[in-house]
């Protein structure tokens, strides 16, 4: 009932909030689907990643590149960047397994360092630092919607798509296989889950869904350029998860809303130190909230109400 | 599920209510602009890497309150909105839209960065708001035809170029040029000017073209190539990481031509030292502003006056950064055109008058430099002096040379 609400509130914006507004909750909806992609690995399979970004960053190249140099419809790269990054994701979570913890998050750290690189190196596609100019979408079919409004309905559909996608992967055998990896590998290779197999299609899964989102990103933005992708983002992006709550499907969405509004306040209430503010504001978040926002939200449901029933309901 | 398509049918609906255009109604009344008052909008990297530009916005808003104290412009105080965009584009891209459709400024004005200037360079035009005087040495911000409504400031990486040629034209009798770029645009845009600036005796003269990447470890062999080369003049186009390398390796080799270093890397302190002072004695860059330390331009009234406004306005600021100098003579070039608008405010009217600056001199910029405008001529300063390096400080010397002349 509660996330039908949601989704009928999302739907209606376009026709309450500016067109500025609009852009700032499509960037919502996309960071949203990045963090789903980045809890996927992290909150339910344990494992780190410090370059999520970099997915990021090859989702919206191949976007880019297929729109700008072979003008493929841009309705056809959304799709490609989720393949191209499940395939590089999962090629780079195969020998990636032999890490563990902190060993991963430095292996993943080194991607988000090498793709800003890598990016100017291929000038001849990427466009190389000057990046690569794109045009807004339009609305097929004579729709009469603005820009934003199309892009911002396109975003919200394949928002709900992966969410939906999400929930049904996790409430599943899979989703147990892959939590019980976290829990303990060791045990569930016991029970017959194959680790291997598990961690390395999260990873490729994981990394589809940031690709999908830096994909809308640079039909969003318009334009890509390599320093946009680089360790910052995908710090930005652990943050997110961190805050909106580990392993929990509504917190991709609290901490989508966290990074993109935020670092703003922060610097409305201070020009001088924005980020000094925008710390503060973690730190208290994660004091009071130290399951993030969605455990509070969950604790303080559970407080209101005073029933037993919600056993399973943050999972 | 019925609710759901409800809410499509209504979203739907909503759609077609929306007015197509919104921007199309505000013709009349002039966005941004009050009896009292003129909203300016900006961007600036205040954090993140690039954040030593963060100064140039401080010292504009410090410029402006000055103004503001002194009655403002034609009665209006300039209401200056200044946001972080960290050097990254797709923060450019917001806090832009947030001054344009939700702060409704009049217009935005030395927002900072080739990327973040061209993630918005299509939006503003679209929209028709002024990107007016923007903080980059890029060239394609010459281009009124396509992009009517952006403008840059500083002299463009062509027009250096072109110095350059003009330079060795006059000079070097028997020039056999080596050049060094990177390749990309701001390379390019480099050797492009000085080919330009050359004319038909650009063919004979270079001898040696040699690009890197910015990924290449170092650039060794290709200053051993322009030295077998024969090359007597080094064009040196490279960001300064590369330009250390170049310098130190030249002189290692023994390479001694006139070698002619891009402004991009003529700090002293980024490029030069850690190059070795002595192998920079007698490397030539351009000039176009006045530089804080040079204690030839303390005696003048225009460092006097920029010194007083420096302690009285912004205290913090660092009064041997040229940035600061920077950010004063683009906030002067402003409000010299804001003027010339009188009390037609229009975003037509600030595009026309910027178009319509005519030999405009500022009190620190080199003496002799005059910024001009045309509508086919959307470069203001095209002019530029060349300076020695004397083994300490970049020391001017000769005329004024102007790219926009044959």
């Amino acid at each position: 009932m509660a996330v039908l609400a949601v989704v009928a509130v999302a739907v209606a914006l376009p026709l309450f909030v500016s067109g500025f507004r609009l852009f700032q909750f499509t960037q919502v909806l996309i960071y949203a689907i990045a963090l789903l992609g980045l809890n996927l690995l992290t909150g339910y399979n344990g494992q780190f990643s410090l370059g999520h970004g970099a997915f990021y960053g090859i989702g919206a190249y191949t976007t880019a590149i297929m729109i700008d140099r072979w003008s493929i419809g841009y309705g056809w790269t959304i799709p490609a960047a989720g393949i191209v990054c499940l395939i590089v994701g999962f090629l780079f979570g195969r020998p990636a397994l032999r890490l563990e913890g902190l060993y991963l998050a430095l292996a993943t750290f080194s991607l988000a360092l090498a793709v800003p690189q890598i990016l100017k190196y291929f000038e001849h596609w990427t466009g190389g630092s000057q990046g690569i100019v794109l045009s807004k979408p339009k609305a097929p079919f004579g729709l009469p919607l603005t820009e934003d409004q199309w892009l911002y309905i396109l975003t919200l559909a394949i928002a709900i798509v992966l969410f939906v996608l999400a929930w049904n992967l996790l409430r599943g055998r899979t989703g147990r296989a892959i939590v019980a990896i976290r829990d303990n590998h060791i045990a569930a290779e016991a029970m017959g889950v194959d680790n291997a197999l598990y961690k390395s299609v999260v990873f490729g899964v994981s990394a589809a869904y940031t690709g999908i989102a830096g994909a809308l990103s640079a039909l969003a933005i318009a334009f890509v350029a390599p320093d946009t992708f680089d360790v910052f983002l995908s710090i930005t992006l652990l943050t997110g998860i961190v805050i909106g709550g580990l392993a929990t499907i509504s917190g991709a969405i609290y901490g989508a809303l966290f990074i993109q509004f935020v670092p703003n306040w922060a610097q409305d209430i201070s020009k001088a130190a924005p980020w000094a503010i925008f710390g503060a504001f973690l730190i208290l978040f994660m004091y009071v909230m130290p399951r993030g926002i969605a455990g509070f939200l969950h604790l303080a449901w559970i407080r209101l109400t005073r029933s037993a029933v919600v056993e399973e309901k943050g999972r | 599920m019925s609710l759901f398509t409800r809410f499509l049918a209504l979203l739907l609906l909503g759609g077609l209510a929306v007015p197509a255009d919104p921007g199309g109604a505000a013709a009349q009344t002039v966005v941004g602009v009050t009896a009292t008052e003129i909203k300016i909008g900006h961007t600036n990297p205040y954090s993140g890497p690039a954040s030593a530009y963060g100064t140039i916005g401080k010292v504009i808003g410090a410029y402006f309150k000055k103004v503001n104290d002194e009655g403002g412009i034609n009665g209006r105080k300039i209401n200056f909105i200044t946001y972080d965009d960290a050097y990254s584009p797709p923060k450019t891209v917001e806090m832009v839209r947030r001054l344009v459709e939700q702060d409704q400024a009049a217009f935005v004005f030395n927002t900072l960065g080739t990327p973040t200037n061209t993630a918005i360079h299509k939006y503003l035009n679209q929209q028709k708001v002024p990107q007016l005087f923007v903080a980059t040495g890029a060239t394609k911000w010459n281009d009124p035809k396509n992009f009517p409504w952006t403008m840059g400031w500083q002299p463009n990486y062509q027009a250096e170029g072109q110095i350059y040629a003009k330079y060795v034209l006059k000079n070097v009798p028997d020039a056999k040029i080596g050049i060094l770029y990177q390749n990309d645009d701001y390379g390019k845009d480099y050797v492009k000017g000085l080919k330009d600036g050359l004319g038909d005796a650009a063919k004979k003269l270079i001898v040696s073209e040699q690009s890197y990447e910015t990924t290449d470890p170092t650039i060794d062999s290709q200053i051993l190539n322009l030295k077998s080369s024969g090359a007597n003049v080094f064009f040196n186009v490279t960001i300064p990481k590369f330009a250390v390398q170049a310098i130190k390796k030249a002189h290692d080799i023994g390479w001694k031509p006139l070698h002619l270093l891009n402004s991009v890397s003529s700090s002293v302190g980024v490029v030069l030292k850690p190059a070795g002072l002595d192998a920079s004695r007698d490397l030539l860059t351009t000039y176009y502003i006045q530089d804080p330390t040079d204690p030839q331009w303390k005696k003048l009234q225009g460092y006097k006056d920029w010194l007083a406004f420096m302690k009285k306005y912004y205290p913090d600021g660092n009064i041997e950064d040229a940035f600061n100098v920077y950010g004063y003579s683009a906030a002067q070039t402003l409000v010299h055109v804001l003027k010339q608008c009188g009390n037609d405010l229009s975003r037509e009217n600030i595009m026309r008058q910027a178009a319509n600056i005519k030999d405009l001199t500022l009190p620190m910029l080199l003496p002799g430099i005059k910024i001009n405008t045309s509508p086919t001529d959307f470069a203001p300063i095209e002019q530029e002096q060349l300076a020695k390096f004397d083994g300490e400080r970049w020391v001017l010397f000769g005329e004024i040379y102007d790219a926009s002349k044959k």
